[in-house]
């Protein structure tokens, strides 16, 4: 029992970048991601401006941050990023989209739910910050 | 007990004539930056590639190049931001002044009503990946980059295709006053559209408008050269078929190696035999359901480019597998 218990202990100390599987998963994510966001017509016009190469390493960073690993993304950078967004009509519905395309890509690349249930509660502290609240 | 004493080693990084010490636990752009040294950045995380130089003589650490291209890799490319130096380096900023190599114009001649092929000759090795480009000074300084079509030659010679634009104050001078036996300057070749002998087995697909054939011809000669054995496709497209060039040797080509394909497209309404109707990125996103694990070059018309990396990518294309080079017009 006591062993059972330390075990637990340890997994769950585990951060959940370590958990998830680090830059790899990042690597093998990005552009199954990338791919759904571009073709996902409700935000799709917010990324027709932008090229495509820069991009991907943008949503690199992105998904780092959002699956708990190193990143030094401060609110007023997300504030900052996303301004341009906003003035087109960037809504609580396209941030949604988008967590939910995030959702999409880790279950086709099987990660258990409980484990992307914590990427989206990463997502949802930078809600205010994109949003411009 | 011996007792172990650590040296810290302070290396230097030399740009043009000034030297400057990178502090342990600093990083190259952070050295430079204490430097002041007029280098741009943004994120200083190794996301937005703002602060990307080059290494000319040393392979940079493998760390400082996490998520570039394997082309920009493969010519010494690093990230300022991710650079702990584990020796001494020099240094080459992207604005940094060109060096530049006198060369001699050997074939002036047209391949087609406004194209002209330019070859010109130098005395020493050029070292270059084909399909990438250069920039050619005229005396009065007036610069202009135009892409490499041949490859490596033994010969030491470089070959352009140079399309004469309405008012193109630079290539008006190529085509009308440049003359064989003449010099002209040229630059480093630049850029990271080129073809890496890896993965032999992969699909290649090539696609360019008017010109973009010229890097185009390059990558295909050099995947060709190092027996790429995936199959490639050629598509070449232009509005008339007087706008083509170099349709029988592309044919000879297809008909030399099985896995090469050449498809010609015209977009206007004259359409001999031989060619197919449309717009070349529409004719080639026709023509394959799907690219997963294929590699995309893509040269021409900026519009074009832009759209085909888009829709490439949604094809399942990798983006690390796109490579692109758009041809923007100055503005005279």
């Amino acid at each position: 029992m006591t062993d059972t218990q330390d075990n637990a202990e340890v997994t769950l100390s585990k951060p959940l970048y370590e958990r998830i599987g680090g830059e790899p998963a990042v690597n093998a994510a990005v552009d199954i991601f990338y791919r759904k966001v571009l073709s996902d017509h409700r935000i799709n016009r917010f990324f027709d401006n932008v090229d495509m190469e820069k991009q991907a390493a943008k949503q690199k960073a992105f998904l780092t941050m959002a699956f708990g690993g190193p990143n030094s993304y401060t609110g007023e950078d997300m504030r900052k990023g996303h301004a341009h967004l906003l003035k087109m009509g960037l809504d609580d519905s396209h941030f949604d989209a988008v967590v939910e395309n995030l959702g999409a890509t880790l279950e086709e690349l099987n990660v258990p739910q409980e484990l992307i249930a914590e990427v989206a509660a990463i997502c949802e502290t930078t809600r205010n910050d994109v949003l411009g609240r | 007990m011996e007792s172990v004493l650590t040296v810290v080693k302070m290396y230097k990084l030399t740009i043009e004539d000034n030297t400057y010490h990178c502090q342990p636990d600093e990083t190259v752009l952070d050295a430079l930056l204490r430097e002041n040294v007029n280098i741009s950045y943004a994120c200083k995380k190794g996301t937005c590639h703002s602060c990307m130089v080059c290494s000319p003589n040393i392979l940079p650490p493998e760390a400082a190049q996490t998520g570039l291209k394997n082309t920009l890799k493969k010519r010494n490319h690093f990230l300022a931001c991710l650079c702990h130096p584990e020796q001494d380096m020099v240094i080459k900023l992207p604005d940094q002044s060109e060096f530049y190599t006198e060369g001699t114009v050997v074939v002036n001649e047209l391949l087609n009503r406004n194209t002209l092929l330019l070859i010109i000759a130098f005395k020493d090795a050029f070292e270059f990946n084909a399909g990438q480009f250069v920039n050619l000074q005229r005396p009065d300084g007036l610069t202009r980059s135009y892409s490499i079509a041949n490859t490596l030659q033994e010969s030491n010679t470089l070959e352009f295709h140079i399309r004469r634009l309405p008012n193109g104050k630079f290539s008006e001078w190529l085509h009308d006053e440049l003359m064989t036996g003449d010099t002209i300057a040229v630059s480093e070749p630049r850029g990271h559209c080129f073809y890496l002998s890896e993965r032999s087995e992969q699909g290649l697909l090539l696609v360019g408008t008017g010109t973009g054939l010229a890097p185009l011809a390059g990558i295909l000669t050099d995947a060709l050269a190092h027996g790429h054995s995936g199959p490639i496709y050629l598509f070449h497209g232009s509005r008339d078929l007087e706008d083509l060039y170099r349709i029988n040797e592309m044919r000879r080509l297809a008909e030399q190696h099985e896995n090469f394909h050449y498809i010609p497209c015209l977009s206007g309404k004259h359409v001999p035999e031989g060619f197919s109707h449309g717009r070349v990125n529409d004719i080639a996103l026709a023509s394959f359901p799907d690219l997963k694990g294929w590699r995309v070059f893509l040269c021409g018309n900026p519009d074009m480019v832009k759209q085909m990396k888009t829709m490439t990518f949604l094809k399942g294309a990798a983006s690390a597998d796109i490579y692109a080079d758009a041809f923007l017009v100055t503005p005279s």
